[in-house]
C-alpha cells in the first residue's frame, strides 16, 4: 500500500471538508498533518504528543494474533485520572495514526473498534489526561488467512 | 480478493502442502485465540444492519404486484417467521420440491411481489457495494430463529429423497483436483493454513455448516448467505456452478442441516 | 442517502454502555475493482451526545474496518435518557440516529 498523488489531493480536499465539522465537536479542525504521516513518530509530533511517558495504567485488549487483519477488535481503558482522549496509532499501516477519541462530560475513558491492520504490528495508544501525556502499545501479529469462513 | 485466494490455494496446492494433518483442534492456541475473539466480534455484528433492512424488505410493499413478503408461507403458515429457518429446507406442496430458506424467500419474491427470477439470480450475490435483497430478508428471517433448535423435518418423502442427494452430492469426487465437499470435511483434524475445518458428517461438527450463517464475513466486509457459501464451494472444487436457489444446493443443505438436527442455532454470525 | 445506524444504550449501574454499528464503506482509497482504484471514502468524524450534551467524539482515519463498530460508556446516565450518534464522512455527506438509554439486567 503506497501513498499516492491521488490520496494526497484527496487528503487535501478532506482537509478543506474539515473545515465544515459539526460545531459540537470541541476540538477546531481535523489534523491532516497528523493522518497523513507515515509514521507513528511523524504523527505523533504532528499532534504535540511526542515524549509521552510510558505508563502501566492504560489496558489494550487485542488479540495477540488476529483471525483477519481486515478487522481487528480493539478495546482501550484508560485508568489515569483525568483522562480527556485516547489516541490510536497501528504504527506498520501505510498511514499510522487511526483515530483520536474525546471523553467530555461523564464519559468514561474506554473506547471499542475495530481496524485494518495490514501487517503484524505494535498498536500504540497515547492517552492525554491533564494536560500530559501518557502512552503503552501491544503487539497484534496477522496472519495470512485461508479460505472459505 | 478472489483471484488472490484462488492463487494461494493453487499455489498450496502445487506445493503438495494445502491440508496439513496438524492438530486443528481445541488445543490449539491459535484456535483458541480467534474463538476468544470472535466473541467480541459477534457481540456487536454489522450482520444486524442486514437484519434492519431485511426486516423492512419483509413487512414494506415492493416488486411489481406492489405487495408485501408477509403472506410468505415459510413452512409454518403464512406469515409465520418466528422458528421458519430453523426448520428448513423443507417439503412445499405448492412446488412439490424440498426449498431451503433462501430459495423460498425468492420464491416468494416471484410469486407474491412479481419478480422475475432471471433478474434476481443475475447477481445473486453481495458485492463490496451491493447486498442483493434476499440476502437481507435471509438474514432477517435466519435472525428469527436465533435460539432455536435446527429442526428440519424428514417425514415427506420427497424430504428423505433430499437428504439422500444431498448425502451423494457431499460425497461425489469429480473435477480436475478430483475433490469432493467430503475431502475437506468429511475428514477429522483438516485445515487450511490456519483455519480449522469442521467435518460435517459427525453431528457435534455438523452444527458448524450452519451456525454464523448467514454471516458477516469480514474479508470484503460483505453478508453472505449459505447458497453463496455452497456456491462458492463448488468454485473451490473447480466445479460448475449450481444453479442459485437450485434443487442441488436445497438438497445439500438437507443433508448438511439434518446432520446438525437438535443442536441450538445461534443465528447470523460474522464469519473470517 | 446512508443506511441508518442501529445503536444500543444498556444501562449498566449508572454507565451506559453505548454500542454502535455503522454501515460505511470505508474505502481506503488503495483497493481497487475492475482495475480502477475505488476512492478514497470514509468517516472522518463522529459525535454522540447524552440529552444533546456531547459526550464522546471522535476524528478517525480510513484504517477503521468497513461497517465500523464502536463501544463507549457514559457515567450519570438514566433510563429513558437519549443518546444521539452523528457521523460525517470525506464526501461531507451526514448520518444521525438516536436511541434511548434503556435499563440493564
Amino acid at each position: 500500500m503506497h501513498q499516492t498523488r491521488r490520496t494526497v489531493t484527496l487528503g487535501l480536499l478532506a482537509a478543506l471538508g474539515g473545515a465544515l465539522l459539526s460545531p459540537l465537536r470541541a476540538l477546531a479542525a481535523r489534523n491532516q498533518g497528523a493522518f497523513e504521516a507515515k509514521s507513528a513518530v511523524d504523527a505523533m509530533r504532528a499532534l504535540g504528543m511526542s515524549g509521552a511517558a510510558e505508563s502501566k495504567d492504560i489496558e489494550i485488549r487485542a488479540p495477540d494474533i488476529a483471525e483477519n487483519g481486515a478487522v481487528v477488535p480493539i478495546d482501550i481503558t484508560s485508568n489515569i485520572p483525568g483522562t480527556t482522549s485516547i489516541s490510536v496509532f497501528i504504527e506498520k499501516n501505510p498511514f499510522p495514526y487511526t483515530g483520536t477519541f474525546d471523553f467530555t462530560a461523564g464519559a468514561v475513558p474506554f473506547v471499542h473498534l475495530r481496524a485494518k491492520v495490514g501487517e503484524s504490528t505494535p498498536v500504540r495508544v497515547v492517552v492525554a489526561a491533564g494536560g500530559k501525556f501518557y502512552t503503552t502499545a501491544k503487539e497484534v501479529k496477522v496472519t495470512i488467512g485461508g479460505c472459505g469462513g | 480478493m478472489r483471484h488472490a485466494l484462488l492463487l494461494g490455494l493453487a499455489a498450496a496446492v502445487a506445493a503438495g502442502v494445502p491440508w496439513t494433518q496438524a492438530s486443528a483442534q481445541m488445543d490449539d492456541p491459535v484456535a483458541a485465540e480467534f474463538d476468544k475473539f470472535r466473541e467480541v466480534l459477534e457481540k456487536d455484528n454489522p450482520a444486524e444492519l442486514w437484519e434492519v433492512k431485511g426486516e423492512q424488505l419483509w413487512t414494506t410493499p415492493g416488486g411489481p404486484k406492489k405487495a408485501s413478503l408477509e403472506k410468505c408461507d415459510l413452512g409454518l403458515g403464512p406469515g409465520v417467521v418466528k422458528g421458519a429457518y430453523a426448520q428448513m429446507p423443507r417439503y412445499f406442496a405448492d412446488v412439490d420440491r424440498v426449498m431451503d430458506a433462501e430459495a423460498r424467500i425468492v420464491h416468494c419474491m416471484i410469486t407474491l411481489q412479481g419478480y422475475e427470477l432471471d433478474k434476481l439470480d443475475d447477481k445473486p450475490f453481495s458485492s463490496a457495494t451491493h447486498t442483493p435483497d434476499p440476502v437481507s430478508i435471509t438474514t432477517y428471517v435466519a435472525a428469527q430463529s436465533a435460539g432455536m433448535k435446527l429442526a428440519p423435518p424428514q417425514n415427506h418423502p420427497k424430504e428423505k429423497a433430499a437428504y439422500a442427494i444431498g448425502k451423494e452430492i457431499f460425497h461425489y469426487r469429480a473435477g480436475s483436483y478430483d475433490f469432493s465437499c467430503a475431502s475437506c470435511h468429511g475428514v477429522d483434524g483438516q485445515r487450511i493454513r490456519t483455519q480449522p475445518l469442521p467435518n460435517f458428517t459427525k453431528p457435534e461438527q455438523a452444527i458448524r455448516s450452519v451456525q454464523g450463517w448467514p454471516g458477516y464475513r469480514m474479508t470484503g466486509g460483505v453478508m453472505h448467505t449459505l447458497q453463496w457459501r455452497l456456491t462458492d464451494c463448488y468454485r473451490q472444487q473447480r466445479f460448475p456452478e449450481p444453479g442459485y436457489t437450485s434443487e442441488t444446493l436445497s438438497a445439500l443443505l438437507t443433508y448438511l442441516t439434518v446432520n446438525a438436527s437438535g443442536q441450538v442455532y445461534k443465528g447470523p454470525g460474522i464469519k473470517r | 442517502m446512508a443506511d441508518p445506524m442501529k445503536i444500543r444504550a444498556t444501562l449498566q449501574g449508572d454507565v451506559a454502555d453505548v454500542r454502535v454499528l455503522m454501515a460505511h464503506p470505508m474505502e481506503t482509497g488503495q483497493r481497487k475493482q475492475g482495475g480502477q482504484v475505488v476512492p478514497l471514502h470514509f468517516i472522518q468524524s463522529i459525535t454522540a451526545t447524552l440529552n444533546g450534551k456531547q459526550v464522546f467524539s471522535a476524528d478517525i482515519s480510513q484504517a477503521i474496518s468497513r461497517n465500523p463498530v464502536f463501544a463507549f460508556k457514559v457515567k450519570g446516565a438514566k433510563a429513558g435518557d437519549e443518546i444521539a450518534v452523528t457521523w460525517k464522512d470525506n464526501k461531507g455527506e451526514t448520518r444521525t440516529d438516536k436511541t434511548t438509554v434503556r435499563g440493564g439486567s
